[in-house]
């Protein structure tokens, strides 16, 4: 009996030991876009609040969080509060199978993959029931937008992680970063024989969490704020850090499938401590995609709503479907070192 | 062929890449931003901004209400009353600029014979209450006592070319 309460207080340890971490990263995460859109835009981004605006983002935050929440009269009650919790639940709940470094994962499920594959799909009912409960154009527009957009780069995504399946042989995400391991430092991971997969990942990924230049269902300047056109104060807080905490864990999860998760670039290359994996490495990954989904954003205009469904349509998916293929062939032959040894 | 190359364009991202690689260009340029209450950018010598009534240097109030920059003013923002003074010189009695009226367009100051009305290059005031927005003959005269050597100094500036 105790020893299950020692367990149920650990586990609730490690959870806030992730979860804390990652709400702060999403506010470090918001004040960063801020600078480096402007960066781009040769401006010089938030300076005022806190030494170079580093609190810029909780000061926007508190503001959020002292400001009422408006509920729309025809508005159906249950539902707009159910909706961000919907969003932000799944947001958080996939972090549990990431491997930090080995064995430093809250779960290590056999079925990480899948599991990360199901939350991440379901991050999209939170916004498609704020725009239905708002019960306003807007918002119901910005919601058939992200379902229509979700359910056609979930394909393609999913597409993406079956070739890494057929690679490794197996779910668990830490088997996922071991199977990358080997003495060809980055040139072992999973980027190199699967690059257009990890392209497609990723530019799905970016799909999936509604960001430019996929962000129609937000559509600033067409619908207005598309699904959280009609929320205000906190529960509007709660929809921000879904979408940048869900921008966060695609940053995570491509780094793990495709970039070796922990695993050092110089692996194998007998370059002292520069050589040796640790989490430090899955961090500066997942940074480098993160800026990624900033630059697209400061670089790209909107996609036209019929663009993007070609995009996922007729030229990821048969891509993706031939990929497999290829893909198939490579583990068949063994081109492609799995872990230390080559899979017949 | 067109079609093609095109294609090719597209499936490999080239237009794309090219457009993150100038944004990266600019990601790290030298920002413009002026940082402005706390850094300024210089102001001409013929800066339009707030006005001001000058004296001579004997404290002798130089208008002769002639009443030339009241006919010339395009926007009716300047209102003068004017009477013999004891010494039975002409002096203006009431002096006063609207300055939600006024365009700053500057004809007063061109039009006036003794350089006694003038637009000076201060533009950061405002107003707190209703009827701050005229300027009367006291605050004009003041704004030209307190500003006088920026004043005469702008002027000299310009002389060769006026």
């Amino acid at each position: 009996m105790s020893n299950d309460l020692i367990l149920v207080a650990w586990t609730l340890f490690k959870i806030l030991a992730i979860a804390v971490p990652l709400i702060l990263a999403v506010a470090m995460y918001v004040y960063w876009e801020r600078k480096v859109i402007g960066w781009m835009h040769v401006r010089n981004g938030p300076n005022q609040v806190g030494p170079l605006g580093l609190l810029q983002a909780f000061a926007d935050v508190f503001k959020l969080l002292f400001k009422e929440i408006t509920v729309p009269d025809q508005a159906g009650k249950f539902l707009f509060y159910l909706a961000p919790v919907a969003a932000l639940a799944p947001a958080f709940a996939a972090w549990a199978v990431i491997p930090f470094d080995q064995g430093m994962a809250l779960a290590n499920v056999n079925a990480g993959l899948l599991y990360l594959l199901a939350m991440t799909s379901l991050g999209v009912y939170g916004i498609i029931l704020a725009g239905w409960a708002s019960n306003s154009k807007y918002a119901f527009l910005g919601a058939m937008r992200a379902a229509a957009q979700v359910v056609s780069y979930e394909i393609s995504m999913g597409m993406a992680l079956v070739s890494v399946l057929i690679l490794v042989g197996s779910l668990n995400m830490s088997d996922i970063v071991n199977a990358q391991a080997g003495s060809k430092g980055l040139f072992d991971w999973f980027w190199l024989p699967l690059l257009p997969m990890f392209v497609i990942y990723f530019v799905s990924g970016v799909a999936e969490t509604n960001r430019a230049p996929f962000d129609v269902a937000e559509g600033e300047s067409e619908i207005v704020a598309g699904f959280h056109v009609e929320y205000s104060g906190s529960a509007f807080a709660i929809f921000f850090l879904a979408e940048y905490a869900n921008m966060i864990l695609i940053s995570f999860l491509s780094s793990v499938l495709f970039l070796g998760g922990w695993l050092s670039p110089f692996q194998g290359w007998g370059l002292g401590f520069l050589s040796v994996g640790g989490w430090w490495w899955l961090f500066v990954k997942a940074f480098v995609m993160a800026f990624l989904f900033l630059w697209f954003r400061a670089t790209f205009p909107r996609y036209r709503y019929d663009q993007i469904m070609r995009l996922g349509w007729k030229v990821f998916i048969p891509i993706a479907i031939a990929w497999i293929f290829a893909t198939g062939l490579m583990a068949y032959y063994g081109v492609v070192t799995v872990g230390s040894e080559v899979r017949p | 062929m067109n079609r093609i190359v095109s294609y090719i364009k597209s499936l490999f991202l080239l237009e794309l890449l090219a457009g993150l690689w100038l944004t990266a260009k600019y990601f790290v340029k030298p920002k413009y931003t002026m940082q402005y209450p706390m850094e300024k950018i210089p102001k001409s010598n013929r800066f339009r901004g707030l006005h001001a009534l000058r004296r001579y240097a004997n404290g002798e109030e130089r208008c002769i209400a002639c009443k030339l920059c009241e006919a010339v003013c395009p926007a009716l923002a300047i209102t003068i009353d004017s009477e013999p003074r004891a010494d039975g010189q002409r002096r203006t009695t009431r002096y006063d600029i609207d300055l939600f009226k006024c365009i700053f367009c500057g004809f007063c100051e061109e039009s006036c014979p003794v350089d006694s009305i003038v637009e000076t290059d201060i533009h950061e005031y405002h107003f707190e209450k209703r009827g701050e927005n005229i300027l009367t003959k006291q605050k004009l005269l003041a704004l030209g006592d307190r500003y006088e050597a920026e004043i005469a100094k702008s002027r000299e500036q310009d002389a060769a070319f006026r």
